[in-house]
């Protein structure tokens, strides 16, 4: 099981997008730097939800989007860490849809499921494997960190 | 050209986000990319030698698969190829 590190401000504002944009799915990238245990989360950056059609239980983030994300990380000396989204009143756990849309080997998914309203669960997915066919989701462990401490355990 | 190496894929291709490639089309800088970085081939292309579906190629800012000549279009040195896999989901 790897670790995600996130700061108390990144954890917060995922889960504030979610809340922001219920009865809607949000969704974002996390920019960050890899650690020995995992990734190290710097910032999370809100992205635009192009699936207008379904928003309520789709996401889709564009790639012209992504080429700006990835050009602002490389900037920052940063790399995508991973992305996040909300369930809206569903739980944080990757549906089908989720897995068969994922495609960034070593990053992490991070769902929060947002229920009537309000943020609850926050729950991370290293997708990992060496290949787009033998590609899986492994539970991560969130570390809400502030100043190297270590808020919350997730 | 310079070509942009998204996060999953800087591993390999030597730990870099960028690689200089000199070809003078997008499939040519593709083929250049992957002999000098062969373990790139299987993560960008089927086992037919189609690019993957969920692979977005920008060339600058525009998505390559809507350029009129698509991946046979010329390229110079000043230009960018960006490459980034999909990212979608829902509940």
């Amino acid at each position: 099981m790897g670790i995600l590190h996130l700061t108390r401000a990144v954890y917060e504002a995922i889960r504030d997008h979610g809340e922001e944009t219920y009865p809607h799915e949000c969704c974002g990238a996390l920019l960050g730097r890899a650690a020995d245990d995992g990734w190290q989360v710097e910032a999370a950056v809100r992205a635009g939800n192009t699936r207008t059609d379904s928003a309520h239980n789709r996401y889709n983030i564009s790639p012209l989007e992504l080429v700006k994300i990835e050009r602002e990380a490389r900037r920052q000396g940063l790399g995508i860490a991973g992305f996040y989204h909300s369930h809206p009143d569903h739980p944080a756990q990757w549906s089908p849809t989720d897995f068969a849309e994922a495609h960034w080997l070593g990053c992490s998914y991070v769902i929060t499921a947002v229920s009537h309203g309000k943020a609850t669960v926050t729950n991370s997915f290293r997708l990992e494997g060496a290949t787009e066919e033998d590609k899986r989701f492994e539970q991560d462990t969130i570390l809400v960190e502030d100043e190297n401490i270590v808020l919350e355990r997730c | 050209m310079t070509v942009f190496i998204p996060t999953p894929l800087r591993v390999y291709a030597g730990g870099k986000d960028a690689v200089e490639i000199d070809a003078p089309t997008i499939a040519a800088v593709l083929q250049s990319l992957t002999e000098a970085h062969p373990d790139l081939r299987k993560h960008l292309f089927t086992a037919e030698g189609k690019l993957r579906a969920f692979v977005n190629l920008y060339l600058n800012d525009e998505d390559v698969r809507y350029l009129p000549a698509k991946e046979e279009t010329a390229v110079t040195a000043a230009d960018t190829l960006s490459i980034i896999p999909s990212i979608a989901g829902g509940n």
